[in-house]
């Protein structure tokens, strides 16, 4: 099996974001570079499938200098070897546009099975795995919470809306993983000393074959126009009421009538 | 960053893989683990095992990772974040008191034996030194390994040791003659299962309290002369040098814990409205905290000296015992005054700073207390 997993480095999910002066960008400060959480669950589904049966495992990301750090942890975790798409229009370019780019890259890559995750924390688009399967041509099953390979088809179990699904697929086709899929392992001491001997590839949209001005700002079907900040939470109020049974009373009420959440 | 001027990216990663391990794996654990007044060390080393976090510096012929003492370091930075002192201690025994010496000095049996199963984190280690007449005066204890044929026979008693309920076997030193001076003293591989060994008690503590401490005593214990470390006569040597491991691990956990306690404080001090305003805008905390930050980076900035000295293999002794003796004031300075600046609600319980206060005042006494330090300070310095 040769699985790839496209993988996107992201700002901790704990780092302050504020928009930038011009309101057109976000600001993370120096908070530190994680691996998107959704695409670590597909780095390890990818190992586990890989523990199973054979084939190696390809981390491809799109991204600048310091996506090398997240691709490096992933080898660390156990991945054979990484692919950077290294340039500035990576980073100027929408969701489709990044689609465009892991799709001309995948195109240059054998693979049987290519594993992304159902969103970035950061973007939040949700759009990326189904691009670049609708570019490449082939099969998409999104939100995976089970995954087995078989016989050159890949059973998948999937969140629906109120319930779940069991699809099938034919390979080779690209699974975007949902939290629940499996809880990723540590990075171990031995895998980093690995990984820096592990080849990590970087390629320039020429490499791929891919002209500058099909992707970057310019060809972006989405322009995101502002970033504002989330409004201030309003202070909290305390529920008045004599004793407890008129407090409690008095706060159904204004979770129905006011919050109207019951 | 001046990260990078010390540390590689491979230093980075098992920086972030220790972080990771230590928020997801220990910090939400540590309430319960004080509480309770010990931690299951058998289950946390094994993870810890398994990541390869206990052998960082050791051998990779006994499952070590052979990598330097930067990475050793950022290591010991990344257990300074964990929220109380008595786990990275608990830690620290395993890692860096009571197996460099099995490493220098011990024999293949031993390393074997031993150092591998505790950096796999199948063996939990203590550190047995003290005594309850000898504590500064290391060269006092009385505790007596005797030969005889092919074991000594141990008899005496230890006080006042980490990981003492639960350890597998201890690192020990005993008097093997009543000869005087220090060429009278052996080290050795105890094991716990022996008989002969006892536990007296679990001791009840200020701080550390996740942390089981631990009156030990030996009655004719019978210890494999195979186990012994190093040369017979030279433990009190072979002691000193295992020292300067122990002394140097409390220096990163000194300044990322004092850093914290200060960070912690700011953010309650920008919240804090007393005389209308927020304490931060108060200059005599302000310029209080600045002396903190000053000399916590002046403790950093040492550490990393010897870090470079011990890469060039160069004594460090000094520089050690200098940074130790900063570490234990600077900890109970700005725990003190972190405290302080809470007002009452800092003499709380519920209050992370108290815990704070009451780890910190530890690293004055333990490992070889603040005036101990002074003397060696004094004598290395050539006058
Ligand atoms: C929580 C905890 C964990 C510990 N864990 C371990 C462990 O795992 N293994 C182990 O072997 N030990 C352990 N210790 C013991 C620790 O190392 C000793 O407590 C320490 O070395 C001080 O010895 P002492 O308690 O006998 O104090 P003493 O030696 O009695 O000293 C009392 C005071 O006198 C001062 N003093 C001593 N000599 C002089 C001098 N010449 N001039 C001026 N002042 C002097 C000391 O600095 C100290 O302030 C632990 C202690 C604690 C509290
Ligand atoms: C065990 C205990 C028992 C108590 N019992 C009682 C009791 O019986 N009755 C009662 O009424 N109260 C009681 N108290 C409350 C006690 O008097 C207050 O905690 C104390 O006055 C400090 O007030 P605070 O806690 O609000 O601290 P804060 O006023 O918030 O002060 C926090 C810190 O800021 C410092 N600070 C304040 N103003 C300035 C400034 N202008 N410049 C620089 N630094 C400043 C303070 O010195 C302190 O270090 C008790 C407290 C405790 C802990």
């Amino acid at each position: 099996m040769e699985i790839v997993v496209l993988l996107k480095q992201v700002a901790d999910t704990e780092a302050r974001v504020a928009p930038t002066a011009d309101g057109l960008g976000v600001s993370t400060g120096d908070a530190k570079k994680i691996i998107n959480p959704y695409d670590e669950f597909a780095v390890e589904e990818a190992l586990r499938i890989k523990q199973q049966l054979g084939g190696s495992v390809t981390i491809l990301s799109a991204g600048d200098d310091k996506a090398a750090e997240a691709i490096r942890t992933a080898l660390a975790m156990g991945a054979d070897k990484g692919v950077l798409v290294n340039d500035p229009a990576v980073m100027a370019s929408d969701g489709l546009g990044r689609a465009k780019i892991l799709a001309a890259a995948l195109k240059t890559m054998a693979f049987d099975l290519v594993l992304a995750g159902l969103r970035a924390v950061d973007d939040d688009s949700h759009l990326v795995g189904p691009a670049v399967a609708e570019l490449l041509g082939i099969p998409h099953v999104g939100g995976v919470l089970e995954v087995t390979v078989e016989n050159g088809s890949v059973f998948c179990l999937r969140a629906a809306d109120s319930g779940q699904a069991r699809v099938k697929a034919m390979l080779p086709a690209l699974l975007s993983a949902q939290k629940g899929l499996n809880t990723p392992r540590y990075a171990s001491m031995i895998g980093i000393m690995q990984a820096k001997k592990k080849p990590l590839q970087t390629l320039s949209l020429a490499d791929i074959g891919i002209s500058p001005d099909s992707v970057g700002p310019n060809a972006a079907k989405t322009i995101t126009k502002a970033f504002m900040p989330l409004p201030q939470r309003a202070a909290g109020r305390m529920i008045e009421g004599g004793t407890a049974q008129e407090k409690a009373a008095n706060l159904a009420k204004a979770l129905k009538n006011e919050a109207k959440v019951i | 960053m001046s990260e990078a001027l010390y540390f590689t990216k491979e230093h980075q990663m098992v920086r972030s893989a220790v972080r990771d391990f230590v928020d997801r794996q220990i910090n939400p654990f540590v309430d319960e683990w004080e509480e309770k007044g010990i931690a299951p060390l058998h289950e946390l080393f094994k993870k810890m095992g398994d990541l390869g976090f206990l052998g960082i510096r050791y051998d990779p012929k006994y499952g070590g990772m052979g990598m330097d003492y930067w990475a050793e370091t950022v290591f010991l930075e990344e257990i300074g974040r964990i929220i109380c002192g008595g786990i990275p201690m608990a830690i620290a025994v395993q890692t860096n008191m009571a197996t460099p010496a099995i490493a220098e000095f011990g024999s293949d049996y031993l390393k074997e034996k031993y150092l591998a199963p505790s950096i796999a984190g199948n063996l939990v280690a203590a550190i047995a030194v003290t005594e309850p007449d000898a504590g500064s005066d290391v060269g006092a204890i009385k505790t007596f390994a005797k030969k005889q044929g092919d074991h000594y026979i141990l008899n005496g008693s230890k006080t006042y040791i980490t990981n003492g309920t639960q350890a597998d076997y201890l690192t020990l030193l005993a008097r093997t003659s009543d000869d005087p001076g220090y060429h009278c003293f052996s080290l050795f591989v105890v094991d716990t299962n022996l008989p002969g060994f006892f536990v007296s008690k679990k001791l009840d503590k200020l701080g550390m309290r996740s942390s089981d401490t631990a009156e030990l005593y030996f009655d004719n214990l019978k210890i494999p002369a195979q186990n012994l470390i190093g040369i017979e006569g030279e433990g009190f040597i072979h002691q000193m040098q295992q020292f300067q491991h122990e002394r140097f691990s409390a220096l990163p956990m000194a300044y990322i814990g004092a850093k914290r306690m200060v960070d912690q404080t700011v953010e309650y001090l920008k919240g804090r409205v007393v005389f209308g305003k927020p304490l931060i805008t108060k200059q005599v905390l302000r310029h209080r905290i600045a002396d903190w930050l000053t000399e916590i980076e002046a403790l950093k900035a040492l550490t990393y000296h010897i870090v470079r000295l011990k890469q060039a293999g160069q004594d460090a002794t000094k520089e050690i015992s200098m940074g130790k003796l900063l570490a234990g004031r600077l900890l109970c300075q700005v725990s003190d005054g972190c405290l302080q600046m809470h007002g009452g609600l800092g003499f709380m319980n519920e209050m992370w700073v108290s815990r704070a206060y009451r780890d910190s005042r530890l690293i004055a006494i333990g490992g070889g207390a603040n005036e101990v330090m002074s003397e060696v300070i004094f004598r290395t310095s050539g006058y």
